[in-house]
């Protein structure tokens, strides 16, 4: 209501005007309250650039409702002398008019009028002049119309000592023409409603133009975790590639299968209580497979199969410990023993992404628990430049396409190759992967045929998440530490179409 | 086995020192060449492969006087059985070459020896001592001698407290401290050599003027011990008037057996060219892949048919041990970033894990649902799964790790709700509501499988408001299981909540889950004991389901 006429007539005394308008003159000339011209303002404001107001404070002078009344029915003393017939009044009369005591005192002083205490009847009171003029009234009219700076300044403090004025400090705007003025603005709707659309009004309304320098209303919604669904990515990949699956519901190993099947001899240093976490309950594996065991064992122990072996005295104790598995190359091996079962035997490219276990000291990088990836080829007269070929292809898919090899060494693997990516952002060769092919006296004991090579690697699911993402402590992302409003914001992972600083900088 | 060589040559970490424009390279070291560990044998590993220089050939001599004799006694047998020696004869140190050696045992020590625990190093001035040598075992109270370094005499009990705070000796304490009698080596006059693992005596102590050193190495894994010699001597008999050549020292076994070290054993293995071509994913001719070996150390010439090659691999590469090593070092040798990638022609059919499948399924439709992923530890103290959730710790059935480093690491979770509700507190900034979930496993004891336990997939879900939220929580679990397609009702594999009871929940606001037959899990308002453990304040109902039935 308020923004209706109101605002419709300011802005076509707007457009009259000359540079801008006061708001409260505005409302004067009006004849409405200033607050709806403030109302005005504010709603014009709230479309744009219609119009500029300038927020303003002045002082002004206000007439009491005293003042009000005398503006409107003559000063008292004036009033005193108008009831004054040429006759006289008798004082105690005119002391019942209602202007009677204030008026008579002042138009005594005024000299308008005289009593006279000598009549019969009690004082008496007649005027002395003819006529009056009432100053005090023209003063306050002149006051009501805005013009108080026509007062001298002893004028006003002596009405304002008479309580018929008062000054009051006025917020003002001063409004002037917006970029996109016009007068035409009253009528825009806000939004499209049903029945604009039903009666056609839309085609005649303007609408209210809309900010879209402000931001919308995000959706409520869900939200994956990042490192997830760096994982989902990776599985992907793998699945394109042709990988199946392993089964890693397993986080419970025993010894056997997380190190001696992998020919990781009993006292390598991983194998250590300050590496791995061992179990107390269950503290040991109840079955291993009695046959394949002999074999390992003996392979550890004697050697076999071209191998010298590590010559120790390998012990089934140690085998049967439980831990909490180190890698996922146990579920790796348990898988390839699988396959060696089958006759006859046919090629096999494993994957899997899950959790391993390490009893490590923690750091900004590296935590008790992280995920890690790996890929397994089993065929027939498999190479390390074949191994190269699969990594190739695969850190293709992750927009990673220059690779290096390093020689390094792992207990069961032979070749073995880290494998190193140029790092635009870090501008430094890093480490991206280890990989290599499994040994003979890992895969011949399974009873995988001689011929038969094993190419794996691995990486963890943390560290690429970690650089995709631009986060430098661990915690930020895996645990319950977690930034949830990270994880709200967390963009698709997208692993080819990184928009990361290789871009950035092709672009800048 | 790799070599350091090729890392310098490709991986050169090239950065000018201050104004020196000499190129410095970082070079890896692999954890299993034990003969780069010292400056010796790497700049020998280098000249060879730039072929400046041909390996040299390590041998063994007989001295022409008396050899040095080392008998073991029985007693040593419960505590650390084995012992090797070897003399290196009219030696010539610098400061350089004997800290070099000082270090290339202690690098031994941390390394193969495995802290000292499975070999340990002392090596002593000849020229102090008098043959022959009798390693034993007594009591810690009947072995007193001046150690390394001490001025005054100690017995093995007093020896044992003073190292306790030294930093470097503590950490080998633990090896021999629990056990009735200690290793300990003397010569023919009583002076003690050395009480290993420990300390050396310093009566025996080399200096850089030492000439002649004997060295003796104990341990509890013999052949690591044997290495361990050859590698020493390899490295330092170059100092020697004769380089190269090592005296022999006899070692009398309990058993009355004697035996003479170092072994420094050339062993020849014969590896056919075409399945180092083969396995590499090359094409070289033998007589290249025979230079190749040469220059990695592996001295090889090609044999028989033409396509056979014959490596002698010397005592310094311990870690030969297969014809995978010498083809790796084929490889090296060729380069690694020289190999031509190719594609294997493996056809084969990818397929999911089952269970992964459903999982990643769910986590789309559980996000849809407004519930936002939380990914938390499988490790946690007893007190997250048992006495914060009101159970006590022999109710959950949960694997124990024997050795966790601090409480975080005391059990693997059997619930999936602690983890959830250490999310919420973590983040109690954030708005409300906060709807979390996770798919992921827990792990039970269960004595049917082969290792004792068992993983099983839980989902778990939240809700976190100023109201309990019970039925956001309930119509969650009627849109998972509209999603697995199991109808409401007990009847054709449906699902069914009933009233039941936990520690965890507020009484009368618990129900069980029954679907397609067994109950698969709870739902229901959080007990504000439980709320207030968890360092929360509001309310909270929560959900938690093992799918596995749903495959």
């Amino acid at each position: 209501m308020a923004d209706g006429p109101v605002a419709e007539v300011l802005l076509r005394q707007l457009a009259a005007a000359d540079g801008g308008l006061d708001s409260a003159e505005l409302a004067a000339k009006l004849g409405v309250e200033h607050q709806a011209v403030v109302g005005a303002v504010k709603s014009l404001q709230a479309l744009g650039e219609i119009i500029e107001a300038e927020l303003r404070s002045t002082k002004r002078w206000e007439l009491t409702a005293e003042g009000e009344e005398i503006a409107r029915e003559g000063s008292h003393e004036a009033r005193v002398f108008g009831s004054i017939p040429p006759e006289g009044l008798a004082q105690s009369e005119l002391m019942r008019l209602p202007s009677g005591k204030v008026g008579f005192s002042k138009a005594m002083s005024n000299k308008w009028i005289r009593v006279d205490k000598s009549t019969a009847d009690g004082p008496r009171v007649f005027r002395v002049v003819d006529s009056v003029e009432d100053e005090v009234q023209r003063r306050l009219q002149l006051v009501q119309g805005g013009q108080a700076e026509k007062l001298g300044e002893k004028e006003r403090s002596e009405l304002r000592k008479r309580k018929l004025l008062t000054e009051v400090t006025l917020k003002t705007y001063w409004v002037s023409k917006g970029s996109a003025f016009s007068t035409s603005i009253s009528k825009q709707e806000t939004e499209l409603s049903p029945e604009m659309i039903s009666s056609g009004s839309w085609r005649d309304r303007p609408f209210k133009p809309y900010n879209f320098l402000a931001h919308g209303v995000l959706p409520d919604s869900g939200h994956l975790h990042p490192l997830l669904k760096v994982r989902t990515q990776f599985r992907q990949i793998f699945l394109e590639m042709g990988f199946t699956e392993m089964p890693t519901d397993n986080f419970i190993e025993s010894s056997f299968w997380n190190f001696d099947a992998l020919f990781q001899p009993q006292q390598h240093p991983a194998r250590d209580q300050h590496d791995t976490f061992f179990l107390r309950d269950p503290a040991e594996a109840l079955q291993l497979p009695t046959d394949y065991v002999q074999r390992v064992k003996r392979t550890h122990s004697q050697g076999g199969y071209g191998s010298q072996g590590y010559k120790y005295n390998w012990k089934l104790e140690e085998a049967r410990k439980t831990v909490l598995r180190t890698h996922t190359t146990s579920a790796s091996a348990r898988a390839l023993y699988r396959l060696a079962q089958k006759k006859p035997f046919t090629p096999a490219k494993y994957f899997s992404i899950d959790r391993v276990f390490r009893n490590e000291t923690l750091d900004a990088t590296h935590l008790a628990e992280f995920h890690q990836i790996e890929g397994v080829v089993a065929d027939h007269g498999l190479t390390l430049g074949h191994l190269m070929g699969v990594l190739r292809e695969f850190f293709t898919k992750l927009g990673i396409t220059q690779l290096r090899f390093k020689p390094a060494y792992n207990p069961y693997t032979e070749p073995s190759m880290e494998v190193f990516s140029y790092h635009q952002g870090l501008k430094k060769w890093v480490e991206v992967g280890n990989s290599g092919l499994f040994r003979p006296e890992m895969l011949l004991p399974m009873g995988l045929p001689e011929n038969v090579s094993v190419i794996a690697w691995g990486l963890s699911l943390e560290r690429p998440t970690m650089i995709k993402y631009g986060i430098n402590n661990i915690r930020e992302l895996v645990g319950h530490k977690v930034n949830l409003q990270m994880v709200y914001d967390s963009p698709l992972c997208r692993l080819d179409a990184d928009p990361g600083p290789r871009q950035t900088q092709g672009t800048a | 086995t790799s070599e350091k060589e090729i890392i310098s040559k490709e991986q050169g970490n090239e950065k000018a020192e201050g104004a020196s424009d000499v190129v410095l390279y970082k070079i890896d070291v692999p954890a299993n060449r034990y003969d780069l560990l010292c400056l010796e044998g790497l700049v020998r590993g280098l000249q060879v492969f730039k072929e400046r220089i041909k390996a040299p050939v390590y041998k063994r001599v007989t001295p022409n006087g008396e050899i040095q004799k080392l008998i073991i006694t029985e007693e040593t047998a419960k505590i650390r059985p084995y012992a090797v020696a070897a003399v290196l004869r009219n030696i010539k140190f610098t400061k350089d070459r004997y800290d070099s050696f000082i270090e290339l045992q202690e690098k031994l020590h941390q390394n193969i020896c495995r802290k000292r625990a499975l070999v340990a190093i002392g090596t002593h001035d000849l020229d102090t001592l008098s043959g022959p040598f009798t390693y034993t075992a007594k009591r810690p109270s009947d072995i007193k001698f001046k150690p390394l370094n001490k001025t005054k005499e100690y017995t093995a009990c007093e020896l044992m407290n003073i190292y306790k705070t030294d930093n470097h000796l503590k950490h080998y304490l633990h090896i021999i401290e629990n056990k009735p009698l200690y290793p300990v080596i003397y010569d023919s006059n009583g002076v003690i050599l050395s009480m290993p693992p420990v300390i050396n005596g310093n009566h025996s102590k080399i200096t850089v003027n030492t000439r002649n050193v004997f060295i003796e190495c104990t341990g509890t894994d013999f052949t690591k011990a044997k290495i361990v010699l050859d590698v020493i001597v390899t490295m330092f008999s170059e100092y020697c008037e004769n380089p190269f050549m090592v005296e022999a020292a006899e070692v009398v076994f309990p058993n009355g057996k004697s035996y003479t070290f170092p072994e420094l054993a050339y062993r020849k293995e014969i590896v056919r060219a075409d399945l180092v071509n083969k396995k590499v994913g090359i094409r070289e001719t033998p007589e290249n892949i025979a230079k190749l070996l040469t220059r990695m150390h592996l001295k090889s010439e090609v044999i028989g048919d033409g396509n056979q090659i014959e490596i002698e691999i010397p005592p310094t590469r311990a870690d030969v041990i297969h014809a995978c090593d010498i083809v790796e070092d084929a490889a090296i040798a060729y380069g690694y970033n020289n190999i031509q990638m190719t594609l294997p022609k493996t056809y084969t059919i990818a397929n999911q894990f089952p269970l992964n499948k459903l999982t990643e399924l769910l986590r789309y439709d559980m996000a849809a649902a407004g519930f936002t992923e939380a990914l938390t530890f499988a490790l946690c103290s007893q007190e997250d799964i048992a006495d914060k959730l009101g159970l006590d710790i022999s109710a959950t059935k949960a694997v124990h790790i024997s050795n966790p480093k601090t409480a975080e690491f005391q059990v693997a979770r059997t619930t999936l709700l602690p983890g959830l509700l250490k999310t919420i507190a973590a983040n109690r900034k954030m708005p409300l509501p906060l709807k979390l979930f996770e798919i992921s496993d827990i792990v039970v004891k269960d004595s049917s499988r082969d290792v004792g336990a068992r993983n099983y997939r839980h989902l778990c879900a939240v809700y976190y408001n100023k109201n309990p939220g019970f039925e956001i929580i309930h119509g969650l679990l009627d849109r998972i299981m509209q999603l697995l397609n199991v109808p409401p009702g007990e009847k054709k594999g449906g699902y069914v909540i009933k009233a039941s009871e936990g520690p965890a929940f507020f009484p009368g606001r618990c129900a069980e889950v029954f679907a397609r037959g067994q109950s698969i899990g709870k739902l229901g308002v959080l007990h504000p004991d439980v709320i207030t453990k968890f360092e929360l304040t509001m309310p909270c109902s929560s959900l938690e389901i093992n799918i596995e039935p749903f495959l």
